[in-house]
């Protein structure tokens, strides 16, 4: 993607910056010019917001072939999320094992790099989306970490 | 308004073909269809040609310009279109020509359907398909194209009950269509337990539940109805065309489990024509994904809300059911050149209302459907054929 | 007097044992965790970077005390695994936190000392009242050569201190210096991994350098090892700390809430941030700690600090602690992959 592509949308990327109808107190993300429900009724009425960051999986996927750039992750969870303002976003949910994704669960904002143009290019940020919860049980310690000497 | 027919088709295998470029795709299936319709050259009035990614893929934009001139329009200066709808390219090919012969415009259009995806590799061809997604908001956040119909098939699967078998049946079924199909990319049956089991792509699709990434051609020659017993023992008529539009993201949809884009080009297309579901004797569904053949079956009212995999099991849409579907193999089988499928939906039941399908033939077929879509249903077309 | 007003750290959510890293060269792994006294370390996913981290600590630090990004009025990054050569990690933090355009920004490299360093600048610029509040951070994802001993610690993580004169939580009482050209450590550009003295990194770089700078912040500010309830320093493996502290005459009860290398590993230009981090997570109004950074090439900055009754209006409920113990044990073959130690071939 080329360098300007990208520089243009980084509020709506890093930030969470969508747009919101105050004639029909409608949330978009990614932002709008025009209110997708009102049409032209919205112009000048349509202004910036800076999503919370928080919100719910609304639908989910382990993906087994990886999108160009995301090799590394090895099978990882793509969601559908519905933000708490009412938009919803489709993004990775990071941290956390595929299996334990699931339709309803909580989750919040997370600064993360989305990918780059090559080793020599720009690098990508974006949002994706961690639990809100701690799922999994604390791993037992092994018994070589259990004292750090002093 | 006039009436128009088909009274050409013509289709190249479908598959790897290394040694076959766009340009040559696009010439074979055209002359093939030219010749099944019996015209000269010089009969042709327009060309359209329906093409998702050249640009991406063999690094050509222009691509009408390109196929008239390899096509030897170019000399008589036949105006010459492209048209880009992601998948349905094809089908809005095909609308495309049909209005301008039915609003008088031209009397004879060659439509024409050709993609090339093996000259990059797997990585990119899959990336290029992830353009009929939304780039920025889908693809760059690391969504797959299958995983957005992964997200569909759960949806689905949660609200009406449809199980792992019932998507393989709709692999399975297809398959063994293919099998009587030599033009088929796959053109060998698979069991319905061996759809099930192959590797996962994205929870819950595995990867015979998607069609193939494919080079082919496909054509088919439109002539206004009053002109076609000129040229053809056997003209079909367009009864019907419709078309819709959706968002492009599924994020922005209201419902996982739908495609209403479908539904309302099913709906004008009927209404055009003055029919009804009931009365198709045999359809082309885009089954880009076997979750997508059930959902679009649902939303042409072919097959009630959620019970489309049943159907499926029932073995109602296959050879010899009630209402066959995708008797030449489907996307999955037959393959998916993405610009071609909506033409060689036409050419499969163009060859059904001839009754010259051979062992795939649907005995007394008379009103076809043809079921075209792109993305994850943010343009969809249908178009019904009738024996004239 | 100017201090730090908010803090925020990170540590990524993977670890790889010593011993796991052993077995895969051949070494006795429960031997090396006890000479180092480093049992794990910590693994950044493969989506984070420097950037991200410190991106995710100046969000928590800003958000613990409610400065808005428009207050901030300079961002410096210290790391020595900036992603880019050129290109500054602070102008992407900045616009991460709603900072831009009326702020000053720049990264520093000094090996471990660059965060401490960004301190030091903040703490001029906001004492001479150029700005209100400065962005100090701290963070690494450093890379180590397969099979080579600094595999064992090199890790990620670090922290981000809001520096300002209004509500300060931690009074920055005296912060001193001492810098020499000691080539102990050192990468040259383009190179991906770093080389090292050996044991000249002890006795003539850190030892020397630590020792030196803590006897002078503590004569500067009139003190011994006894006025002190904490001691934090830069901490490349879970024995020099405890070294050069009780060699300063301080007690292992005052190393040990700030040393976190022995589970974490070494972040760098993060330990000191996330070592003042752990003690800011349970310190009490009237603490006095004494934190001293070093970073190879030479250096060590030294900071007095002293808590204030402001630090009971943060929320301190996410903890370092808390991040040390979510961390999941992932394999070397995992770890390889994060770290970029596998290379794909681009354009599969």
């Amino acid at each position: 993607m080329g360098v300007p592509r990208f520089w243009r949308e980084m509020p709506v990327r890093y930030n969470l910056i969508g747009s919101h109808c105050t004639g029909c107190d409608m949330y978009h993300y990614p932002p709008r010019a025009m209110c997708s429900s009102c049409h032209r009724e919205s112009l000048g009425k349509m202004e910036e917001h800076q999503f919370a960051g928080t919100g719910q999986i609304v639908a989910c996927t382990v993906v087994y072939q990886p999108q160009q750039g995301y090799e590394m992750h090895g099978p990882y969870p793509m969601a559908m999320i519905e933000m708490d303002e009412g938009a919803r976003i489709t993004a990775q949910i990071v941290d956390v094992a595929p299996e334990m994704v699931k339709r309803g669960m909580r989750v919040k904002a997370v600064f993360r790099k989305l990918g780059e143009d090559s080793e020599s290019g720009i690098i990508y940020y974006g949002t994706k989306f961690t639990p809100v919860e701690e799922l999994e049980p604390e791993e037992e310690e092994s018994a070589d970490s259990v004292e750090a000497e002093l | 308004m006039r009436d128009v027919s088909i009274i050409g088709a013509g289709i190249t295998k479908f598959g790897e073909l290394w040694d076959k470029s766009l340009r040559e795709l696009g010439l074979m299936a055209g002359l093939e269809a030219i010749q099944d319709a019996g015209i000269s050259s010089s009969d042709i009035d327009a060309l359209y040609v329906g093409n998702m990614a050249a640009g991406s893929l063999v690094q050509q934009e222009h691509v009408s310009a390109l196929i008239a001139d390899y096509c030897a329009m170019a000399g008589a200066h036949v105006p010459s279109t492209r048209i880009e709808g992601a998948s349905a390219s094809g089908g809005l090919a095909l609308r495309q020509a049909y209005m301008a012969v039915a609003g008088g415009f031209i009397d004879v259009a060659v439509v024409g359907g050709a993609e090339k995806m093996t000259d990059v590799s797997d990585s990119e061809s899959a990336h290029t398909l992830s353009m009929g997604a939304d780039e920025e908001w889908e693809s760059q956040q690391g969504a797959t194209f299958a995983s957005l119909h992964a997200m569909m098939a759960q949806a689905h699967m949660t609200e009406f009950g449809t199980t792992r078998e019932m998507l393989s049946a709709v692999a399975s079924k297809n398959h063994g269509h293919a099998a009587l199909n030599p033009q088929a990319q796959f053109p060998f049956p698979i069991k319905p337990e061996a759809v099930s089991s192959s590797g996962l792509v994205s929870d819950p699709l595995r990867m015979l539940d998607c069609a193939p990434q494919s080079d082919g051609g496909a054509a088919v020659v439109l002539c206004a109805s009053d002109r076609a017993k000129e040229f053809s023992k056997k003209p079909i008529s367009i009864i019907g065309s419709g078309q819709a539009s959706d968002t492009l993201s599924l994020h922005h949809r209201a419902s996982l489990s739908r495609m209403p884009a479908i539904a309302v080009a099913a709906e004008r297309a009927f209404a055009q024509a003055g029919r009804k579901p009931a009365d198709v004797s045999v359809a082309e569904i885009h089954d880009n994904f076997t979750i997508s053949e059930l959902i679009a079956l649902e939303e042409i009212g072919l097959a009630e809300r959620g019970s489309a995999g049943q159907l499926t099991l029932d073995g109602t849409t296959a050879l010899g059911g009630a209402i066959p579907v995708n008797t030449g193999g489907g996307l999955k089988a037959r393959g998916h050149p993405p610009g071609a499928t909506g033409v060689a939906q036409a050419v499969e039941i163009v060859q059904q209302l001839r009754g010259s399908a051979g062992e795939r033939q649907v005995k007394g077929a008379t009103l076809g459907l043809l079921e075209n879509h792109g993305g994850t249903g943010a343009t969809a077309v249908v178009h019904l054929l009738e024996v004239n | 007097m100017s201090g730090i007003v908010s803090y925020g750290a990170y540590i990524p959510r993977y670890k790889i044992e010593t011993t796991e890293i052993a077995s895969v060269w051949g070494q006795d792994g429960s031997a090396m965790a006890r000479n180092l006294n480093v049992f794990s370390k910590s693994v950044p996913g493969p989506d984070e970077d420097v950037i991200t981290i410190a991106v995710e600590c100046a969000r928590t630090a800003m958000k613990r005390c409610g400065v808005t990004g428009q207050q901030v009025g300079a961002i410096y990054t210290g790391s020595e695994s900036h992603p880019y050569a050129v290109k500054p990690s602070s102008t992407v933090v900045a616009e991460a936190v709603c900072a831009t355009p009326y702020l000053t920004a720049a990264d520093y490299e000094f090996a471990c000392k660059a965060g401490t360093a960004a301190i030091q600048t903040c703490l001029g610029m906001v004492g001479d009242r150029q700005i209100d509040y400065g962005l100090a951070i701290g963070v690494d994802t450093s890379q180590s050569a397969p099979g080579d001993a600094l595999e064992y610690s090199a890790s990620a993580g670090g922290g981000a201190f809001l520096i300002g004169r209004d509500k300060v939580i931690a009074e920055i009482n005296h912060t001193t210096s001492y810098t020499t050209d000691t080539p102990d450590f050192w990468r040259r550009e383009g190179q991906q991994y770093p080389r090292h003295g050996g044991r000249f990194t002890g006795k003539p770089a850190y030892f020397l350098h630590v020792a030196s700078c803590a006897q002078l912040t503590m004569k500067m500010a009139g003190t011994e090892a006894k006025d002190y309830q904490y001691i934090v320093t830069h901490q490349p493996n879970g024995k020099f700390p405890v070294r050069v502290a009780k060699a300063l005459g301080f007690t292992t009860e005052q190393v040990e809430t700030g040393l976190l290398t022995p589970r974490v590993g070494n972040t760098y230009s993060g330990a000191v941030f996330l070592g003042l981090a752990a003690v800011f997570d349970v310190a009490k109004p009237g603490d006095r700690i004494l934190s001293i950074a070093y970073g190879s090439g030479a250096g060590s900055d030294g900071f007095d600090i002293t808590i204030t009754d402001h630090i009971e209006n943060l929320d301190r409920s996410a903890t370092v602690e808390q991040m040390i113990s979510r961390m999941k044990i992932i394999n070397y073959p995992t770890y390889a992959k994060y770290c970029g130690k596998i290379h794909m071939r681009s354009g599969g």
